[in-house]
């Protein structure tokens, strides 16, 4: 059973890439763990999961190769349009009330998602009062989000979405154009704070209002997804407000009855 | 032949599905079939949204836009949701993924069948039908390769018979039938064990 083999080694990588550099995998989804190992395997030329260990053990820049597929650097910015529309008519007058914000965008890959938060607020006049942390667990890509540095191949995409979530001005004016870049205002990068954090092994750093994390919690299996979720639950403030990806729930994790669902399809959550 | 117990069927299709599947799914309703279909049919983002509804519209059993985490549940036609690969996780729960576009796909079929071949092994029944690209027949392949059963539908009868046709030249699936045959044989199996 060549399969049962593969699956014992996948285990074996997990544990030694967390004994030996303290990144937490072994409650990840597996199905598309697997795959994403698979790929690894293929272009980092092993000829199995058992030799990838081998190299990753002994070579921490190995190690960092591997990351990039063990992390889903998929990311843009106003991604389903929608969920900003939401925040914007339904979460922002509630957070106006706040004299200052915290905002928490968790898993946040190459930080776009963290700059359409900023713009966001930038429009709503709350930016001055607010600090975003984007938070995640690869540096490489983390790097690239304080850069604030996108590929202009990109930025037809985005402006269209950042038309349909109801963007107040336009979208140009928050980015200079260089090269084959477009590089993000530096005024919304004062606001915001990119760290290192993992959802698998650290706790929580702060008190939040709101706590942004989409399209994070399905790669991880039901007891990492509680702990995440029991993290952003002890982060937030009272009432405050926590939004997930467009197929994500609460329904199959222990936090259903924690919080109330504010808007439905754009999957906004507040807690109890 | 030996008695194998089958848990799920899991089937995948693309140009010319839609027709293909509400006919298959028809006939095995009407054979009381209680196993649990998960479906993934390639559709424009829009249409694809609109797949559990078309279905239930004209079928008995429950139709659902497979959730995150959800259990696999009996008597259940799941379908993918747009804009996301599904998976099959090991404990029969439903995994999502917004990775890229795998076949120029995303659900992609080949991912569907790979993981179901982890979760079922030699309980699973993988169907692919018709389609005008090549996505599933490696995840079919799989499916083959832990044991478990594969049909693929005559070409000749598929609207589009690419993608039966790409899992045919990749290797010997267990029957290539139509889909009146393929419902009954489903049927049959499940009426074996159900004794």
């Amino acid at each position: 059973m060549p399969e049962r083999t593969a699956e014992i080694e996948l285990r074996l990588l997990l544990e030694a890439i967390f004994l030996k550099y303290d990144y937490d995998f072994r409650e990840y989804s597996l199905a598309s763990l697997r795959r994403r190992v698979q790929q690894a395997l293929r272009q980092l030329e092993c000829a199995s999961i058992s030799e990838l260990q081998a190299r990753v053990l002994h070579d921490p820049a190995g190690f960092m190769q591997l990351l990039q597929y063990l992390t889903i650097p998929v990311s843009e910015m106003f991604r389903d349009p929608e969920y900003f529309r939401g925040l914007r008519q339904h979460v922002i007058p509630l957070l106006r009330t706040y004299p200052s914000l915290k905002i928490w965008v968790a898993g946040c890959s190459t930080g776009e998602e963290a700059y359409s938060m900023a713009i966001l607020l930038r429009e709503e006049g709350l930016l001055e009062r607010s600090m975003i942390y984007a938070t995640d667990i690869n540096p490489l890509s983390l790097e690239r989000a304080r850069k604030g540095i996108y590929p202009l191949t990109q930025i037809s995409g985005f402006t269209r979405s950042y038309q349909a979530a109801g963007g107040a001005s336009t979208f140009s004016d928050y980015y200079t154009a260089a090269y084959d870049g477009a590089l993000f205002d530096k005024s919304l990068r004062d606001h915001l704070t990119f760290a290192d954090h993992s959802l698998a092994t650290d706790s929580v750093f702060a008190e939040t209002q709101l706590i942004s994390c989409r399209n994070v919690l399905i790669y991880f299996n039901k007891q990492l997804q509680n702990r995440a979720l029991g993290l952003f639950h002890e982060s937030l403030c009272h009432r405050g407000f926590l939004g997930l990806g467009s197929k994500e729930s609460l329904n199959f994790s222990s936090y259903g009855k924690q919080f109330e669902t504010l808007l439905r399809d754009e999957k906004v959550f507040r807690k109890l | 032949m030996t008695r194998q117990a089958y848990e799920a069927v899991v089937l995948g299709a693309s140009a010319g599905g839609v027709e293909a599947l509400l006919y298959l799914f028809g006939a095995l309703d009407s054979g009381g079939c209680r196993l649990p279909l998960i479906a993934v049919q390639h559709l424009p983002e829009k249409a694809q949204s609109q797949l559990a509804e078309i279905l239930a519209a004209r079928l008995k059993r429950p139709v659902r836009e497979a959730e995150d985490k959800a259990p696999v549940q009996p008597g259940v036609l799941y379908v993918a949701a747009p804009g996301y690969h599904l998976s099959i996780e090991n404990d029969r729960s439903f995994s999502l993924s917004s990775e890229a576009p795998v076949n120029f796909s995303r659900p992609s079929i080949d991912l569907l069948f790979e993981s179901a071949a982890h979760a079922y092994g030699p309980k699973l029944i993988g169907v692919l039908l018709t389609g005008a690209n090549e996505d599933g027949s490696a995840g079919l392949e799989q499916i083959a390769q832990y044991g478990g059963l594969t049909l693929v539908q005559e070409p000749a009868e598929a609207a589009v018979a690419c993608m039966p046709l790409a899992a045919l030249q990749r290797f010997s699936p267990d029957h290539v039938l139509r889909l009146r045959d393929m419902a009954e044989l489903i049927l049959r199996l499940e009426e074996v064990h159900a004794e």
